[in-house]
């Protein structure tokens, strides 16, 4: 054992204590200047995350713009209501928190459905909802398990509805939840903080094209929130401002008479104002339900809305390119005159049918209509006669007067996607083809032509509007939906001035022959069983158009199946010396026009001149077509 | 007269009361806990009065142990020991689960946690056996008292609970360190513990390890494990040079620190109270700190220097690791700010510690005599 010696123990104890204390203040002094940095030297920024910590900035979605008719009929707007939403990348097993809530609220095969095509669509921090429209029952029942599905919410918020259902959908469009495009729109006009709130973006129809003026301008709060993200007080509020309101040239009753006239028929009608361009009424019928997409369409109905042989989702005013058959021949016959290559008196004799290099084009009347003139040829809508006169034309004069009627290009309407159409001209023929041999313009294509068969296809819309500027004496406007957008903020309301596309300079003799002529049509005409007591003038021409040539044969529309038969096309304005109406209709596959087509254009005359409501559709369904005069 | 000498029996009992107690370390002491019960009344101001009761308790406790002199206590060191090993065992057999840890036994009328038993045992038992080779130790004394040490540590670790366990190791090296252990052998087991690293990182917890990964990088993970201390460390830098004033803190006050009323009320504090807050703070831990090693200094036997010299630096290791990990440059390990901190047990383990102190100081002319 060594010898102990207390003293120098004691020392060397103290001596510990004393490094013990040097390691107290030098972690000390680590510590302080630790907080000195922290606190001193970085409190800016750390103030600033607090502050970011603290402060959430929350949008407030503006009301969406209603849309109205010309009548203030309200036919988009908005009620609100509460959804419940599942934001993925916090709920965990999507499967099973889905079956919980299906435990606890209804939750159907559907839904399901729907919130699988979103999950699809979107990012996975985005809130989708699973149940739109919850009761207030649905809700407390929520609330009182919430504690079970984190990332889960209900939520408040404000849906698009159209209380018309499917009525005029394909002039209102709809809107669905913004995706990539949408985004990349939003970012060209930089409008980015402005939709910061914003689930939904305009799809079609107007909703789309006004889509910037229905939004509307975010508001947004200032809240406090916790480290849950619960807002715990409001520190500054700015209201939204909601979005402007769109007031339609439309007339709402004039479109549900049009659209209801058309029975469970497929077609279109396009009705214009001709000394504005304001469309009263255009109808695509089979329509949709836009309220389908404001949720979030299922996978289900989406495809059956797309793969319906009846196209329901295709806006055939705008869309479908149709031979205008017949209804043709007052423009060809206008065109003759102005051209001089016919004068109204100059008759011709048809023999039922024209010869041209050995090859006999058919008139529709067996052994012809005799001695025909101007006036003959559009109200018995002789073939022979237009033949001639499409020969005597060739075609690139025809295209160039067709081309100034707008036919062939698109009208400009307020909303996108609208086709062109085809006018066929030599030009055309050499673009569309590429093969040489193909590409070459034969005169015998030109003959037909003349009757609005051959390479001829028009938009409905087009048709009304060439009828339009017809009934206008020549002078054609921009056909255009919207009349006036209301400022919310100002009330003040910008109007959509009627824009004057040209003037054909038509001289007025030459009209009047025409509009005489189409008089004549709906009087003692192919027009004039439909207009029988007619208690106004109308000018009309009937049209139909061959979706399938036989060639020499006979064709016999009853035997035909439904979707190779003639499409019935009828054009008219009203009343005839001072016309407030140009319209044009079609009927796919409803034989023809006189009897398919021109019964719709009198409902809808009758009721914008007469306000007289029809008793029962223009069409019996699917009628069995008789062969008419035409 | 009667009325006289009942003020007198009062007076005298009085005296007989706080007889004990040495004033400074109670005046540093009760700022402490005065002040935790205003940072309570900010964090959590519904468990102020558990708090108080707490305080309560652990104060009765601390009188009671400062009455004990050092030689009784020196008498008990082993059977503590060895009763606290015992639990510790039966802990990591029978133990009940809690939060993914083995930390609590289920005595049937209460349930205990043997660990926190183990930061009074331990260098208790240390400063006993130095006591007994009171002759210069040799290096055979040093494995024995290693051993002692790391076989509690070593159940603590696996239950496992890594901020009690690196209590109780700290505590009883600090009575290795003031017995005289030479500074080769420090440097040498510093060196080989560096060299250990990777081998003991093997042999941590997932959860061990990820609050090391995030302690060198918060950020990578910031809603995760990083959470915690960017809040906290976001807390005290915005607290600034004066603070936010009680209850002022937006950090604390939505609730982004997370356990503010307990191993994170330090955050709370400092937010409220900034840099100068800090500053108080620390120098009431040194006061404290330097009076226990002043005591220590003048103890009188082996046992009651080692004792008061490991307890007081106790209070340094809590409150270094506490603030360290809070301020973000330690990992995060389950340390409470001593005396500051939500918790009855913690608060009654520290009270003894000062009782100790003050019973060590009572009786440091005693043996000397």
């Amino acid at each position: 054992m060594e010898f102990k010696n207390p003293q120098q123990e004691l020392e060397r104890f103290r001596s510990r204590l004393a490094v013990a204390g040097g390691l107290v203040l030098l972690c000390f002094t680590i510590l302080f200047l630790r907080f000195v940095w922290l606190q001193v030297v970085q409190h800016d920024y750390y103030q600033t995350r607090a502050e970011d910590n603290r402060i959430s900035l929350v949008p407030i979605v503006p009301n969406r713009g209603l849309i109205v008719d010309r009548n203030g009929a309200v036919l988009a707007r908005n009620y609100s209501g509460y959804t419940l939403e599942i934001t993925p990348s916090r709920a965990g097993n999507l499967d099973q928190a889905i079956d919980g809530l299906a435990e606890i609220i209804e939750v159907e095969a559907k839904d399901r459905k729907r919130f699988k095509k979103l999950l699809d669509e979107s990012k996975n921090f985005e809130s989708l909802p699973i149940r739109t429209r919850l009761s207030d029952e649905e809700v407390a029942r929520f609330i009182a398990h919430r504690y079970r599905f984190p990332g889960v919410e209900i939520k408040a918020r404000l849906f698009r509805q159209y209380p018309g259902g499917a009525f005029a959908s394909h002039i209102l469009g709809y809107i669905g939840r913004i995706n990539d495009r949408d985004l990349e729109k939003i970012e060209e006009r930089e409008d980015e903080a402005n939709y910061r709130g914003t689930d939904h973006f305009g799809k079609t129809g107007l909703e789309l094209r006004y889509e910037f003026d229905l939004h509307g301008i975010s508001g947004h709060e200032q809240v406090e929130v916790d480290a849950g993200g619960r807002a715990v007080r409001t520190l500054t509020h700015t209201p939204p401002i909601a979005g402007n309101q769109l007031t339609l040239t439309v007339d709402a009753e004039l479109q549900r008479i049009a659209e209801q006239a058309f029975g469970d028929r497929k077609g279109s009608l396009v009705a214009i104002e001709p000394t504005t361009g304001g469309i009263l009424a255009m109808v695509s019928v089979p329509n949709y339900d836009p309220n389908m997409f404001v949720d979030g369409i299922d996978t289900q109905n989406w495809r059956e809305l797309n793969e319906s042989p009846n196209k329901p989702m295709v806006n055939r005013a705008l869309n479908g390119a149709y031979p205008p058959g017949s209804t043709f021949k007052p423009f060809m016959a206008l065109a003759a005159l102005e051209l001089g290559k016919r004068r109204p008196e100059q008759a011709i004799s048809d023999p039922g049918f024209f010869n041209f290099g050995g090859h006999h084009f058919r008139d529709d009347k067996k052994g012809g209509h005799g001695m025909v003139d101007m006036y003959k040829s559009i109200v018995h809508s002789c073939d022979t006669y237009y033949y001639m006169l499409a020969n005597d034309m060739g075609i690139d004069n025809i295209a160039a007067f067709m081309g100034r009627l707008g036919l062939g290009q698109r009208t400009g309407i307020d909303i996108d996607g609208e086709s062109e159409g085809v006018l066929p001209s030599q030009e055309w023929k050499k673009k569309r083809f590429r093969k040489p041999e193909q590409q070459k313009w034969y005169a015998g294509e030109t003959i037909s032509i003349g009757i609005g068969q051959g390479y001829n296809a028009y938009t409905p819309i087009q048709l009304a509007q060439a009828t339009a500027t017809l009934a206008n004496n020549g002078v054609m406007f921009r056909p255009h939906l919207v009349k006036y957008v209301t400022d919310t903020r100002t009330g003040e309301k910008r109007l959509v001035e009627p824009e004057p596309l040209r003037d054909l300079q038509l001289k007025p003799a030459h009209v009047e022959v025409i509009r005489n002529a189409m008089v004549g049509v709906n009087k003692e005409g192919t027009g004039a069983r439909a207009f029988a007591g007619a208690e106004y003038v109308s000018a009309g021409k009937t049209g139909t158009a061959q979706v399938f040539s036989y060639k020499g044969a006979e064709h016999k529309t009853e035997s035909m199946a439904a979707h190779l038969r003639d499409h019935a096309l009828f054009i008219a304005f009203a009343p005839a010396d001072k016309p407030t109406i140009a319209l044009a209709v079609l009927v796919e596959n409803g034989g023809f026009g006189a009897q398919a087509a021109a019964p719709i254009a009198r409902q809808v005359l009758d009721y914008y001149l007469l306000g007289k409501r029809p008793k029962a559709p223009a069409l019996p369904d699917d009628a069995a077509v008789e062969r008419d005069e035409e | 007269m009667n009325h006289g000498s009942g003020i007198a029996t009062l007076r005298a009992w009085l005296q007989k009361l706080v007889a004990p107690i040495d004033g400074p370390l109670m005046l540093v002491a009760g700022l402490l806990v005065l002040l935790a019960v205003g940072v309570m009344g900010s964090a959590s101001p519904d468990r102020i009065n558990a708090q108080l009761i707490n305080v309560a308790i652990a104060l009765v406790v601390m009188r009671v142990l400062a009455q004990i002199p050092p030689q009784r206590l020196m008498h008990l060191a082993v059977p503590i020991y060895v009763v606290g090993v015992l639990l510790l065992i039966a802990v990591a057999l029978f133990g009940d689960v809690s939060k993914g840890a083995r930390r609590w036994l289920n005595l049937g009328f209460m349930r205990a946690q043997p660990s926190e038993l183990m930061k009074i045992a331990m260098p208790l038992i240390l400063a006993w056996f130095f006591q007994q080779r009171e002759a210069m130790p040799r290096l055979r004394d040093y494995g024995i008292a290693a051993a002692l040490l790391l076989l509690p540590v070593g159940l603590i670790a696996r239950q496992p609970d890594l901020g009690t366990a690196i209590l109780v190791l700290a505590a009883g090296f600090y009575v290795i360190f003031f017995a005289g252990l030479s500074w080769k052998i420090i440097i040498g087991m510093a060196v080989s513990a560096i060299a250990a690293a990777p081998l003991a990182w093997n042999l941590l917890h997932d959860y061990q390890r990820n609050r090391i990964i995030t302690l060198f990088d918060p950020e990578k993970d910031p809603l995760g494990k990083g959470f915690h201390i960017i809040q906290s460390t976001i807390a005290i830098g915005s607290g600034g040079l004066f603070g936010k004033g009680w209850r002022g803190g937006t950090q604390a006050q939505l609730e982004f620190i997370p356990e503010r009323h307990t191993d994170f009320i330090f955050a709370v504090f400092s937010e409220e109270f900034g840099l100068f807050g800090n500053l108080l703070l620390l120098v009431l831990y040194a006061l404290l700190i330097g009076r226990g090693l002043m005591i220590a200094a003048n103890a009188a036997t082996l046992f009651s220097r080692l004792l008061a010299g490991a307890v007081t630096m106790i209070f340094f290791t809590y409150a270094f690791v506490n603030m360290g990990m809070v301020s973000g440059i330690l990992p995060v390990v389950g340390v409470p700010l001593p005396l500051v901190s939500y918790g009855g047990t913690a608060l009654v383990t520290l009270f003894i510690g000062i009782g100790i102190l003050m019973s060590i100081h009572g009786n440091r002319m005693l043996v000397q005599k």
